[in-house]
């Protein structure tokens, strides 16, 4: 590609390292390399402990939160429930309000669409809202594939993109960059893509707020093809609804000739009011705000107003193989507020890239695994990337209960069994990396129904106490390193019961030498 | 067989354990929760609403229909807009007082013309006080979407109390989907850097509702 005109990189922009689960290493092994970077734990830190007080507050102004948080609950469950029936009625709404409806069955085929789309326009280049459906099929690198450069107008994928970097949080893609490393890579890196940012960048928030608004504004002037996601899809009017805070959603949205929405099918919700339960549920636990600064709501088209064309991909997936998933499937009901991830523990300190997804924090970790399938090393340690402590169900605004789903997903991990991949059923086997957990759980049902053995390990156990090792060997070494292992008693219980309170055995008066 | 067929499939295939459910939707979902919160009179809700639209950084005035057209001319004056936007159906008469260049909300403006306007005077649909929220419907009062997006300056004269509703339930009741909707809580704004909220990105930077009393 050479430099035709004034703003366009003078050569393809380097594609982005993208979230591929093969090549990825395991949470354990990923999370251990972000938690020895200090300036990243400082980062995360203050930013979820920032937020998490605020969303708090702006919870507790809502007395009838728990109301709003069931009905959200119900919505979604319903819809999930007849999603056929739902999806022909999106189709329908919008169709007749001058949309043009696709469906895409995996990511290839919506890039494929995405593409054949943009290229029909004879444009070669988009505007992109901040969509996490976009990022999940890796739109961005099949458009420029194709010669079509995509840009991020949302700031923090703005940040994300001009450090070729991956992203880190569902709302926040940048929270892993301090504003110092923001302003590092305004000042370096702008200029390659469009207008450079301004002599002397401080790295004051709003300073770096103005250097994006004037590096975007020529991109948005000028653009033709938009390309977005949704919040919410309104299967009774064909609206679709996108929340944000910038005003880069709304330039995406109302300048370009023509507007391509990429969605997963489960944004959806039945009819218009239900809009009411989320826009109070959603901007509150995702900025922690009473309301987020924009939202845009449109119907098909309008004339002379906005996009002429306007094209909904409807997106799969492993959205339907979830769904088969009778624990799973609540996964669904997420409406990627993100407020999981900034309670989370684990979050705060592994960070956003240990998950290897585009969702990262609790709910990647039963999303991702289900989206994809457990085959690869990332996915099938995702489920186990949590302490199991249960803050992230209490602050969903639409009561996805994570821990329960984490614990479904260590069980298919370890026991493998029937699952739904592609639409067709299949039976997984149980991951080689559990050999010596269902080994010695296969031991321990055996010993427990044989009290004879149970009694003499017990007693082989006590006798040679002194003899067994702090620390587990072989695959148990990894448990053992950050856990205590019991100590062991100088005597089973079930001895000391026989012998202190069998007729004409010893007194009680011992117990206390025993104790010893 | 069309991936719609393909999808379709899938999502039956997928719900074949859930038994049957035909509960009408209006029942099948319980509403617990408020059509408002608490109990205000309706100079409470304006009061509210003014609190909250400033508690978001916007800039607000109060004012009746005499005095509007002087308080719009200063408000444009104050900020030296040479040019301002002004929506075919706005009200003639808040347009009495000495103001800029007027510039029509022209489905032949391009955006880099557009960018070139200092400021945009609009109406909206219907406010909303609990959350600090102005919507646009895009009416006649109101104009194209992005003429209250590329100028730098949005001043929204909301009538009160007669736009004015407490809750977002309320609002959504008000609205009509098959128009283009565009809610306003404040200015422009960002939280992606460090989680903190900052004013001023790519919507106007400055939004200024002034609050016109009816009677």
């Amino acid at each position: 590609m050479s430099g035709t005109f004034i703003g366009m990189p003078a050569f393809s922009p380097p594609t982005l390292p993208a979230f591929s689960p093969p090549t990825l290493p395991a949470f354990p092994t990923a999370a251990k390399e972000a938690v020895r970077n200090p300036t990243l734990r400082r980062n995360l830190r203050y930013a979820t402990h920032t937020i998490r007080a605020k969303r708090a507050a702006a919870v507790s102004e809502l007395d009838d939160w728990a109301a709003l948080r069931e009905a959200g609950r119900q919505i979604k469950d319903h819809t999930l429930r007849h999603l056929d029936r739902y999806l022909l009625q999106l189709e329908e709404s919008v169709t007749a309000a001058g949309g043009v409806v696709h469906w895409a069955a995996d990511a290839d085929e919506a890039n494929r669409i995405v593409t054949g789309l943009v290229k029909a326009t004879g444009e070669s280049e988009v505007v992109k809202v901040k969509s996490m459906a976009t990022q999940e099929i890796g739109l961005n690198e099949a458009l420029a594939a194709e010669g079509i450069h995509a840009y991020e107008t949302d700031l923090a994928e703005l940040i994300v993109q001009l450090g070729r970097d991956r992203p880190s949080h569902i709302l926040v893609p940048a929270i892993h960059r301090n504003r110092g490393e923001i302003r590092d890579i305004f000042t370096h890196e702008m200029s390659e893509w469009g207008r450079p940012a301004p002599e002397g960048l401080s790295d004051t928030p709003a300073e770096l707020a103005e250097a994006a608004r004037l590096h975007l504004r020529e991109k948005f002037l000028r653009a033709k093809v938009g390309i977005s996601g949704a919040n919410f899809m309104v299967a009774e009017t064909g609206t679709l609804a996108v929340f944000e805070s910038e005003g880069n959603g709304r330039m995406c949205l109302t300048l370009p000739e023509t507007l391509i929405s990429v969605v997963g099918i489960e944004k959806l919700v039945p009819t218009w009011r239900d809009l009411e339960v989320f826009l109070q549920t959603l901007p509150r636990s995702s900025t922690a705000e009473r309301m987020n600064p924009y939202t845009s709501m449109w119907t098909g088209t309008t004339d002379d107003d906005g996009p002429r064309t306007f094209h909904l991909v409807l997106l799969d997936n492993g959205r339907t193989d979830t769904l088969a998933d009778r624990v799973g499937r609540q996964a669904l009901r997420c409406i990627r507020c993100s407020a999981c991830l900034n309670v989370c523990p684990v979050y705060e300190r592994a960070g956003g890239h240990a998950y290897g997804s585009v969702y990262p924090g609790p709910i990647g970790a039963i999303l991702s695994p289900q989206l994809r399938g457990t085959a690869s090393d990332i996915d099938a340690s995702l489920p186990y990337a949590s302490s199991l402590c249960g803050a992230c169900y209490e602050v969903c605004p639409v009561a996805i209960d994570i821990p329960e789903v984490l614990v479904h997903l260590r069980e298919r991990v370890v026991e493998g069994g029937p699952a739904v991949r592609q639409g067709a059923k299949v039976t997984l086997r149980p991951a080689r990396g559990h050999a010596a957990e269902r080994a010695a759980m296969r031991a321990a049902r055996w010993t427990f129904r044989h009290p004879g053995a149970l009694r003499a390990g017990q007693r082989l156990a006590s006798g040679t106490r002194r003899l067994v090792p702090r620390t587990l060997p072989g695959p148990g070494r990894a448990w053992s390193a950050t856990r205590d292992l019991p100590k062991l008693p100088p005597e089973p219980f079930r001895e000391w019961w026989r012998r202190t309170h069998r007729p004409g055995g010893q007194a009680p008066a011992d117990r206390q030498e025993d104790q010893r | 067989m069309s991936s719609r067929d393909v999808i379709l499939g899938r999502v039956r295939r997928a719900l074949a354990d859930v038994p049957d459910d035909d509960t009408p939707y209006e029942v099948a979902v319980q509403r617990g929760y408020r059509r408002a919160h608490g109990e205000r009179s309706i100079g409470e809700t304006v009061d509210l609403l003014a609190e909250n639209l400033a508690d978001y950084r916007a800039l607000v005035h109060r004012t009746d229909a005499a005095r509007l057209p002087g308080l719009l001319a200063r408000l444009l004056a104050g900020r030296g807009a040479r040019s301002v936007l002004v929506p075919p159906g706005l009200p003639a008469d808040w347009l009495a007082g000495e103001l800029p260049t007027r510039v029509a909300d022209d489905a032949e403006l391009t955006p880099h013309q557009l960018d070139r306007v200092d400021s945009v005077i609009t109406g909206c649909a219907v406010a909303i006080a609990e959350t600090g929220t102005i919507v646009l419907d895009a009416g006649p009062d109101q104009g194209r979407r992005r003429i209250t997006l590329v100028p730098d300056h949005h001043i929204c004269v909301v009538r009160v109390p007669g736009q004015v509703v407490s809750s977002v339930p309320e609002a959504l009741g008000r609205l009509d989907p098959a128009r283009p909707l565009t809610w306003i809580s404040g200015p422009s704004a960002t939280s992606d850097i460090e989680l903190d909220r900052v004013e001023g990105v790519h919507g106007p930077r400055t939004l200024e509702v002034v609050l016109t009393s009816e009677d």
